[in-house]
């Protein structure tokens, strides 16, 4: 295409690549896609190339590639994961990347703010998954109409990185066009482990007063772990709505719910216990970083003791693709962000979302179940 | 241009327009799979023309631009909705594919034979004889379609630079 348009890429410097989609490549069609993208990073001379390593969401901010203040596009639509950093990030489609990587540019119309205000503090077996299926089931796939959403108050300040990737990577299912925080002393943190050194985080905060399209104000220290029913995110609610519902498959994986402290989140419930002979416990560790230092703490072999089957650092079942995906009327409970019908399988297949804990526990009782009752 | 109307409801999204199993086997053969698990004669029975009418939200999920790609395929000429993902718009558009927010979109019937002037925002319902206001298109993404969609407005934007340059 470039060559048609006699174009060359506008930066390369300026490009990240990373294969997550179609891994591992089990079929002549996700081989071929996959050599596409290899021979493309070399040809256009791509450096930052991360071909395998991890899912892109999660590969970008570990490789230092996001910090505060940036203006990013990434081709995927849990772009906005990148918010987290206190980038302004959101997914576009290929066409559209294509315009972008060949003249640097993309137009916006400037969003509203829409402010989520999380007060409190998270009690024990609660997480950012279940704080954002609330925020999906009081806005709808709708609510945010395309605008940026804006996590503020004491409950986000107090959550780790990856836990506020979570949130901003969910930003899509209420229709926002991305999710950010404001970068503070967490984030600093983090990027300095990456390598990311003398940033200033203050010119990249809200404005106090500044005008916002919506405010929704949500209470961290009631929230209960939360389930979205088939087919729609939006379909929330607290998990004693759900309890007792059938599961064949448990599924860990994904860029919204496989990172490290995702897969710290589930080793805690399953640390100890067994699946249930029922259920088929998968998980698939969203980076390779990530996966080794489960290792190193002995998470990964809590998880595996458990008796889980673990795949690659990739998009795996989430996106629909590879040899596990969902068969004719299996039901899953999955870490994952979407559960649109048919996205992970079989039409009359059924997703359940929910967080690693309520995951993880309903693995062990072999239906949905609150994870509290195996954390006390 | 006019057409017959299929219509759709809220948060039609894209798994359901294009399915990620089907992904990888290239456009024709996804195309197939549009809309099946909603409407599963969608896809042998669209004709050349034809336009599909949503509720709130269509195209919601996925960057999958396969999703609008899949319904142009197929001979769709437009797309009308109460109100669009703004991904899935953004592909549409992107595309060449003409999508137009409509207030009124739930008003139209399954069936109705539509007329749309994207450029002045209207829709005239031949079958009743109502007329709808919809939102005009912004002049630069007007251009775009009017040129086809993103890849030939940059084949022409870069031929004219080229030629500036020399």
């Amino acid at each position: 295409m470039l060559e048609r348009l006699g174009a060359k890429v506008w930066d390369p410097d300026k490009i990240v690549l990373i294969t997550d989609h179609y891994l591992p490549a089990h079929d002549d069609e996700s081989r071929r896609i996959l050599r596409t993208a290899r021979d493309w990073a070399r040809e256009a001379g791509v450096r930052r190339f991360y071909d395998g390593i991890g899912i892109c969401h999660v590969v970008l901010p570990e490789m230092g590639h996001l910090r505060p203040g940036m203006f990013a596009i990434g081709g995927d639509s849990h772009s906005p994961t990148g918010g987290a950093f206190g980038t302004y990030m959101f997914g576009i489609g290929a066409t559209e990347m294509f315009g972008v990587l060949v003249t640097g540019e993309i137009w916006v119309r400037v969003p509203q703010t829409v402010d989520i205000e999380w007060s409190g503090r998270l009690s024990e077996g609660t997480c950012a998954k279940d704080m954002m299926l609330a925020v999906c089931a009081k806005l709808g796939l709708d609510g945010a109409q395309y605008q940026a959403l804006q996590y503020t108050g004491e409950a986000i300040s107090a959550l780790p990185m990856q836990e506020r990737m979570t949130l901003c990577n969910m930003a899509p299912e209420v229709g926002a066009q991305t999710g950010i925080i404001a970068p503070d002393e967490v984030t600093l943190k983090w990027l300095e482990s990456t390598g990311v050194t003398g940033v200033d985080p203050s010119p990249w905060q809200g404005d106090p007063g500044a005008p916002l399209g919506a405010q929704h104000r949500f209470d961290a220290s009631s929230l209960s772990p939360y389930v979205a029913a088939p087919h729609s995110p939006a379909n929330s609610a607290p998990v004693e709505q759900h309890a007792g519902q059938h599961i064949d498959i448990a599924y860990i994986g994904a860029c919204t719910g496989a990172k490290l402290e995702d897969l710290r989140m589930a080793a805690k419930v399953l640390k100890g216990r067994r699946a249930a002979s029922n259920v088929r416990l998968i998980v698939a560790p969203a980076s390779r970083r990530d996966q080794e230092i489960a290792q190193a703490e002995g998470i990964l072999a809590a998880i595996m003791e458990a008796g889980a089957s673990l795949l690659p650092n990739a998009c795996g079942i989430c996106a629909g693709y590879g040899e596990n995906r969902l068969t004719e009327n299996e039901v899953a409970i999955t870490s994952t962000a979407r559960n649109f019908k048919g996205r992970m399988g079989a039409a009359s297949s059924q997703v359940y979302l929910a967080s690693p804990y309520t995951v993880a526990a309903s693995a062990i009782a072999g239906r949905i179940c609150d994870p509290r009752e195996m954390l006390s | 241009m006019s057409g017959r109307a299929w219509v759709f409801g809220d948060n039609v999204d894209t798994d359901v327009l294009a399915p990620g199993q089907y992904m990888k086997f290239g456009i024709e053969e996804l195309s197939r799979h549009c809309l099946e698990s909603v409407e599963p004669n969608f896809a042998k029975e669209v004709q050349q023309g034809d336009i599909v009418v949503g509720r709130r939200n269509f195209g919601a999920g996925s960057s999958r631009e396969q999703a609008p790609e899949a319904l142009k395929y197929l001979g769709v000429a437009v797309l009308i909705a109460e109100s669009f993902a703004g991904l899935f718009y953004r592909n549409a558009i992107n595309l060449g594919l003409p999508a137009i927010v409509c207030a009124d979109s739930g008003r139209i019937r399954a069936g109705d034979q539509l007329r749309v002037d994207a450029g002045a925002g209207r829709i005239e319902n031949l079958s009743t004889g109502e007329t709808f206001a919809c939102e005009p298109i912004p002049g630069h993404l007007l251009e775009l379609l009017n040129d086809g969609g993103l890849l030939p407005h940059l084949e022409k934007r870069l031929a004219r630079e080229r030629g500036a340059a020399t």
